[in-house]
């Protein structure tokens, strides 16, 4: 087994030039407030202490349940939240702080978002022109009617018709509102895009071609891709590597097929393990592990281990301490005590 | 990379999908939308011809509204006088076409007062949160706890009654309706996606607001604004009708209505409350008809 020791040296050795971003023990808790002077009553902690990093040109998917905090993960490190505790680094740069004036600067040109709700995510009173325009408007880049030149070029990059450019969005469907919001997160070229939940809201079809669309363009773009879902079969198409979480926490996180082949964590061989897969001969039935207890609130999440409430394979000490977030195998790690 | 199979063609033609290719403005689809409703095209066409009917008053009127001519005294509706006299012999219709001058001017000027002040402090109280939006809906709680009737009328003892004043009071109390709509609006639509989206893509926060916030807050604050004119304008006849509102001898529908209020003269001379009377009641229905009918057109989520 490797310490974090000797990890952080043999990443200082090879050097982090491949490493994009970078979260450090990121926390982001919200405040429960209540009352005639909003007194402080409690929080909620969504994001409770994650750590990983992101390779250029990789697509790191996130899984897990409903409210474990991926959304707010995914909000923190790209600043729209501010982090309550932790570091995160974006290209060697701790923007972890910064000021909305040094993100504009810095910051907002290389990571982009996509969200879930194609019917949210635009605003329905202005046109695709004005939509896309926005991004170039902001950081003034083109000039006149090259601006709309740019925004037609991008409507086509993402399979719509260039004429469609003085439409509203409520003309389009679910996933040509989804391209409109690819064409905008496009607009600035960036290094990054934090994939929310993106294909959840469209039909299983619509779906196939708006990943399809999405692994053209980092092909072409050579993108970083940050998905989060909580579809395990979207997720192991798409990805290069998978972390799992759970309350707030990252339970596991390896490459695609070691977490879909091998997975060490008992939430996530339980999560897998309601995934149908096709069966294949030779290859022993995946028994189905259905886990007890409800969802503890992250507003008061257990103590030791987050996962003890439910865990077919608790013992004591997980009662008590939290399992640290480790290597275990090559690239493989996992917050468990049961590996040691 | 492995493809998955495509159902749907990449870039499908519009037509296929029932979408016209002809472009529409929003506001044709709006207006669209609001003709579409029979009760709002009639209230609106109703409150055009009284809007009109007041502003052309001095060339519309066949005498002046405050002529006095006591031996024609409560005559009945004839051709000299469509609607009939009152107690000191003036012509009814005149005084119910500078009647509604009053009424519409108290009912605009007020609301436009209220919603301005609502408007700003929903804004920032929704936007802002925490402490600040805390002080500032208690505050509002405070202005909503005072029984308005009674405060209008300690006011209008204080200060002597007189349009300017009553524009003055009814939008200094009736803005509390409009700052808790915008504020709610501004709450939900500053955690919607479009504006996380502005977030993300650098966009300042000014621009956010009055691009993105402010147009999505603006169909209920316009809906809220044709109600209220409405119910101002039956406020300011209640007043009238106490006798604390506009001063006889100019004309109010609700002072006109308070001066009809005798029982001779609703026993003997009906057509004199029936005018201004009905010229409340026809008022106040049209703007909520027309309030109605703005909300849905101007509704994105409720399509044509
Ligand atoms: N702005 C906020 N204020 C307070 N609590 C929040 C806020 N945003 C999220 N939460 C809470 O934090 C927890 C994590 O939410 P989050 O949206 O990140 O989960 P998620 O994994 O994205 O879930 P889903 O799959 O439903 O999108 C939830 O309990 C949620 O109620
Ligand atoms: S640490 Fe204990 S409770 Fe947590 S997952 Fe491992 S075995 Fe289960
Ligand atoms: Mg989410």
């Amino acid at each position: 087994m490797i310490t974090t020791n000797e990890l952080e040296e043999r990443n200082a050795t090879v050097g982090h030039s491949d490493t994009l971003l970078e979260l450090k023990d990121v926390k982001k808790h919200f405040p429960i407030k209540t009352g005639f002077l909003q007194k402080n009553v409690g929080q909620v902690k969504a994001v409770d202490g994650i750590s990983f990093s992101i390779k250029k040109g990789e697509t790191l998917g996130i899984v897990g349940e409903s409210g474990c905090g991926k959304s707010t993960a995914g909000r923190t490190l790209i600043r729209l939240y501010e982090p309550t505790d932790g570091k995160i680094i974006f290209k060697g740069k701790d923007i972890s702080h910064l000021s909305e004036a040094e993100l504009r600067k810095d910051v907002r040109k290389d990571i982009q978002m996509i969200f879930q709700d194609p019917f949210a995510s635009l605003n329905p009173r202005k046109t695709l022109r004005s939509i896309i325009r926005e991004p170039l408007d902001t950081h003034n880049l083109y000039k006149g009617k090259e601006r709309d030149e740019k925004v037609e070029e991008l409507l086509e990059k993402v399979g719509l018709d260039a004429s469609f450019i003085n439409r509203y969005p409520h003309e389009f469907s679910g996933g040509q509102r989804q391209r409109i919001g690819i064409a905008r997160a496009l607009a600035l070229h960036p290094e990054m895009i934090i994939a929310d939940e993106a294909v959840s809201a469209l039909d299983v079809s619509i779906q196939a071609q708006i990943i399809n669309l999405m692994e053209d363009l980092q092909e072409e773009f050579g993108l970083t891709y940050m998905f989060i879902s909580h579809d395990l079969s979207v997720v192991r198409h798409i990805s290069d590597r998978v972390g799992v979480m759970y309350l707030g926490k990252m339970m596991e996180l390896a490459a695609k097929k070691e977490i879909y082949s091998n997975p060490l964590h008992p939430y996530t061989q339980a999560l897998l393990s309601a995934v149908p897969v096709p069966r294949k001969k030779g290859v022993a039935k995946r028994e189905r592990i259905i886990l007890k207890g409800e969802l503890p609130s992250p507003a008061n999440p257990p103590a030791g281990c987050v996962f003890h409430t439910r865990c077919p394979a608790a013992f004591d000490l997980c009662r008590q301490v939290v399992p640290d977030f480790q290597e275990v195998k090559d690239n493989h790690f996992v917050a468990c005590h049961l590996y040691k | 990379m492995a493809k998955i199979n495509l159902a749907e063609n990449p870039s499908p033609s519009l037509e296929l999908h029932g979408i016209k290719t002809t472009r529409d403005t929003m506001l044709q689809i709006v207006a669209r939308k609001f003709f579409r409703n029979k009760l709002a095209v009639i209230g609106g066409i109703f409150l055009i011809v009284i809007i009109s009917a007041a502003l052309l008053a001095p060339v519309i009127a066949p005498y002046s509204p405050e002529k006095q001519k006591l031996l024609e005294k409560l005559s009945v509706p004839s051709r000299e006088h469509l609607l009939g006299t009152d107690r000191f012999g003036r012509d009814i219709f005149s005084r119910l076409l500078y009647g509604a001058r009053i009424s519409l001017l108290v009912g605009f000027a007020s609301v436009l007062g209220s919603i301005t002040i609502g408007t700003f402090l929903g804004a920032i109280a929704g936007y802002v949160g925490g402490i600040v939006d805390a002080l500032i809906m208690r505050f509002v709680d405070i202005i909503l706890s005072i029984p308005s009737i009674f405060l209008l009328i300690t006011l209008v003892t204080i200060f002597k009654p007189g349009v300017d004043k009553l524009i003055l009071i009814f939008a200094l109390l009736g803005w509390t309706t409009t700052a808790r709509l915008v504020r709610g609006e501004f709450l939900s639509l500053r955690s919607r996606e479009f504006v996380l989206a502005s977030k993300t893509i650098g966009t300042k926060t000014h621009k956010i607001i009055f691009s993105h916030i402010l147009p999505n807050a603006m169909g209920p604050i316009i809906v809220s604004a044709t109600l209220s004119i409405g119910y101002v304008i039956l406020a300011e006849s209640g007043l009238s009708y106490l006798g604390l509102g506009i001063q006889p001898p100019v004309a109010s529908w609700g002072n006109m209505l308070q001066d009809a209020q005798n029982f001779t003269i609703l026993l003997n001379s009906w057509w004199y409350p029936l005018g201004p009377g009905l010229m409340i009641l026809l008022t106040v229905v049209c703007f909520n008809f027309v309030g109605d009918g703005l909300r849905d057109a101007l509704d994105p989520k409720i399509n044509e």
